[in-house]
């Protein structure tokens, strides 16, 4: 049996991060990831982030993702790749598979930073071949260079939709259209702009009707919405497409969580079904800490400050840090946080992540 | 239907929205030389424009969600701020006589060569007008976000923000 003082499980933005500070502080980290290369989305992030100097703004997520893996060798984090984390058990013992084999990990932290996954949508044709994942295509351009189609209609104006209709130009495909079933835009309007400019139409209060074709994706049939969300008749339109991206939002990785017996709240702006955590991360679960989108889904921005508050207050708790030093490097990254969640697009975030904090007060 | 104008609806800026906003300079301003266009107009948190200007001509203060302010008697139309903007959505902008010059953020491969008639597009990527490319600026500094200026009618000054993709030569 391994041991370590805290067990990172997932070597995304939030879990490098974390395991980042709390190695910094001195402990003793071990990330699990059960892919073969970490750094969880961050290699496919191509585009220049947004935020402040302190979030790295205006660098390309895969060079802050390189930059993370930099401090971590640096700093002797230990990274377990191909490590599929099954079962967290009594004491925080986890169980995990790498290479074929059980092994077992004893730690005095774990810290569950295991994302979130793409949500799909049924229509007639959906199980065509050519329909796919936003996210999937992303990894299949900017990761593994390979385009999955020529002509895309992608699906979803939130900011995933937008900025992958972008990469896939720049990746060389044509984009058709992009539509949204809401009746405006969800992303940044900067994300959009950038594909109107290059010429994709954006179709608000629209959905998939039908994808027509008989092995693959051929062409797709788009209808648009009333205001109660229903079809209406007659204001179909047909796109030659070979490929259907998916961007309709993203759920939480929760399993471990559920399985480790974390009280869970349900905040729909979030994903759903979030893990309660109180304001160091820390869910209702003594030692289990959360961060990065299994808490709700955000962005790599407040993934990466959620990661490095879990990793300031485990560092804490583990006695690394005193009280005076954690309470300070704990107001910044709030400081940090609180500002990615303000305007228009962050309020709502802002009022969601305090009512699950508040969550765990309301607990009988 | 009619279209609802605006950028939540289109996916880019209405006239009325640009109008409204402190990053766009005033006409008098466009006459006097080249000018930065910073088009925000969604309160997002982000800053780096503000550090990027040499010349302190663009702040954001905070919180950071505040729209970049575009101080027009100190910016020179260096353009540092272009390639600086995640969103791509800052331009800089003069006019001469019966010619405009626009410069916008570029990452589409291949790049046009100095000297190319291209088609220069709008904000919805309606090909507008035909113009000439007088400047590709790729510096490291950049980070493969190539800047590109394009000379054009000065009656589309207002419109142009790009130019069309080109055709990849293995397609």
């Amino acid at each position: 049996m391994k041991r370590a003082d805290i067990a990172v499980i997932g070597a995304g933005p939030a879990g490098l991060s974390c395991a980042v500070e709390a190695a910094k502080a001195g402990a003793k980290v071990v990330v699990l990831d059960e892919n073969l290369k970490p750094g969880g989305q961050l290699f496919k992030q191509i585009h220049k982030f947004f935020g402040s100097r302190e979030h790295r703004a205006g660098t390309r997520g895969f060079r802050i993702g390189q930059q993370l893996l930099e401090e971590t060798e640096k700093l002797g984090v230990e990274v377990v790749l191909d490590a599929a984390v099954y079962g967290i058990y009594e004491d925080r013992l986890i169980a995990y598979i790498t290479n074929g084999k059980d092994h077992t990990l004893k730690a005095e932290k774990i810290v569950l930073a295991t994302g979130a996954s793409e949500n799909a949508l049924a229509f007639p044709g959906c199980t065509l071949p050519g329909v796919m994942g936003a996210g999937a295509a992303q990894t299949m351009i900017n990761v593994n260079r390979v385009l999955p189609g020529e002509k895309i209609l992608m699906v979803g104006s939130g900011n995933v939709g937008l900025i992958v209709s972008y990469q896939l130009m720049q990746a060389g495909a044509d984009v058709v259209a992009l539509i949204e079933a809401a009746p405006k835009i969800g992303g940044y309007g900067v994300h959009a702009s950038k594909i109107r400019r290059a010429g994709v139409p954006i179709h608000v209060s629209t959905t998939i009707k039908e994808i027509i074709g008989e092995e693959k994706v051929e062409e797709v049939v788009t209808i648009e919405l009333d205001r109660n969300w229903q079809q209406i008749p007659g204001t179909e339109k047909n796109f030659e497409a070979d490929t259907v991206c998916l961007a309709v939002g993203l759920s939480p990785l929760t399993e471990l969580a559920w399985m480790a017996g974390c009280e869970f709240v349900y905040i729909p702006p979030l994903g759903g079904q979030v893990p309660i955590h109180d304001r160091n991360m820390e869910t209702t679960l003594e030692g289990v800490y959360v961060a990065g989108d299994i808490t709700g889904v955000e962005e790599a921005s407040s993934a990466m400050e959620e990661g490095r508050l879990a990793g300031v207050a485990c560092a804490e708790s583990l006695g690394y840090y005193d009280k005076i030093k954690a309470l300070e490097l704990k107001n910044e990254i709030w400081n940090r946080l609180d500002a990615l969640r303000t305007g228009p697009f962050g309020e709502g975030r802002f009022q969601a992540k305090l009512k699950q904090v508040n969550a765990r007060g309301q607990l009988v | 239907m009619t279209e609802q104008q605006g950028i939540i609806y289109q996916g880019f800026p209405s006239k009325e929205e640009l109008l409204k906003i402190p990053g766009v300079p005033s006409k008098e301003r466009i006459k006097k030389g080249p000018v930065a266009c910073i088009e925000c107009v969604q309160e997002i948190p982000c800053n780096p424009c503000e550090e990027a200007c040499p010349y302190g001509a663009i702040s954001v203060g905070k919180p950071i969600t505040n729209l970049p302010v575009l101080d027009e008697e100190k910016c020179i139309g260096c353009g540092t701020c272009i390639a600086a903007c995640p969103g791509l959505a800052i331009f800089v902008v003069s006019v001469s006589g019966e010619k405009a010059e626009v410069s916008f953020p570029f990452e589409y491969y291949p790049l046009p060569n100095k000297g190319d008639e291209v088609w220069c597009v709008d904000r919805a990527g309606k090909q507008v007008t035909r113009g000439k490319v007088l400047r590709i600026i790729k510096s490291p500094k950049y980070d493969a976000t190539a800047v590109i200026t394009v000379e054009i009618p000065a009656e589309y000054l207002d419109n142009v923000r790009s130019i069309k993709r080109l055709e990849r030569g293995n397609k």
